[in-house]
């Protein structure tokens, strides 16, 4: 198939998924009065689940960014994370795996967080 | 006229009053605001990996969540991300850059509270949920994963 074609026939088919996975929670959101916290731990747990299940894979390859930038995606990874960790050293690598492989997302999210707060004041409300 | 019956039939007419539209609306906001979300990122791993092709998917992945992390975290100190946020709903909450979203803005809000106490203390009141059940339940679903599939 023609590159720039299939190009953005993967871009057209991130922004669908990613946005149908954001649009079922918005719909959890009004239809149950479910907090946003507990909708995150739930699509967070879905992505637990595909991932434990070994389906995340291949529908990672197939959506690409529309699957692992919303939360899915993260608990996906962690899962991922403890599996591969676990493999390696026995039981106890399934505790620590998730958060070593995405150390590096969490101290960013962590670090940038402190130094935005040095930097700015909040906005009045 | 007994009670419950006003009451049920208040309950028609606030329901007959209510706008339906809020409902495509928000929805339509959600999806087009998640799905360009995931779009950018996407964007954003796709130069990275035109860049550094020897880097590996795994450290593109990572530095791609890092960069969209840190934008979000920066547009919520400019004040930007609440603009997206009001409109955006789960669109703008549920991808990785809403939970950076929320830990920045936590952060921020708790700075007269010291750093310490305050945002140290706080940083985590929205997103710990999802960190403690993330880690609790992934490590629970390895396990499994590894029983069954004979890995451990």
């Amino acid at each position: 198939m023609n590159p720039v074609l299939e190009n953005i026939i993967t871009y057209l088919i991130v922004f669908a998924v990613g946005g149908v996975i954001c649009a079922i929670a918005q719909l959890l959101i009004i239809k149950t009065k479910l907090t946003p916290a507990r909708i995150l731990v739930i699509f967070l747990l879905v992505g637990v689940f595909l991932e434990g299940i070994g389906v995340y894979k291949p529908l990672n390859d197939l959506f690409q960014a529309g699957i692992s930038v919303p939360i899915i995606g993260f608990g996906a990874s962690l899962t991922r994370g403890a599996i591969e960790y676990g493999k390696q050293i026995g039981l106890l690598g399934t505790l620590g795996g998730g958060l070593i492989r995405n150390a590096l997302g969490i101290g960013t999210a962590v670090i940038a967080s402190y130094l935005v707060t040095l930097i700015f004041s909040p906005k009045s409300k | 006229m007994d009670e419950s019956k006003r009451n049920q039939r208040y309950e028609d007419y606030v329901a007959s009053v209510t706008p339906k539209t809020g409902t495509w609306r928000s929805l339509w906001h959600s999806f087009w605001i998640g799905g360009l979300t995931c779009v950018i990122a996407q964007g954003i791993g796709d130069i990275y990996y035109a860049l550094f092709p020897n880097l590996g998917k795994d450290l593109i992945v990572s530095f791609t969540s890092m960069t969209i992390i840190t934008l979000a975290i920066l547009f919520t100190g400019l004040g930007f991300f609440d603009v997206i946020a009001r409109k955006g709903g789960a669109g703008s909450f549920l991808p990785i850059t809403g939970f950076a979203n929320a830990m920045a803005s936590a952060s921020m809000e708790f700075k007269t509270e010291g750093l310490i106490m305050g945002t140290s203390v706080k940083m985590f009141t929205v997103v710990g949920p999802v960190v403690v059940n993330g880690i609790v339940w992934s490590a629970v679903a390895a396990i499994i994963n590894l029983l069954i599939t004979g890995g451990l």
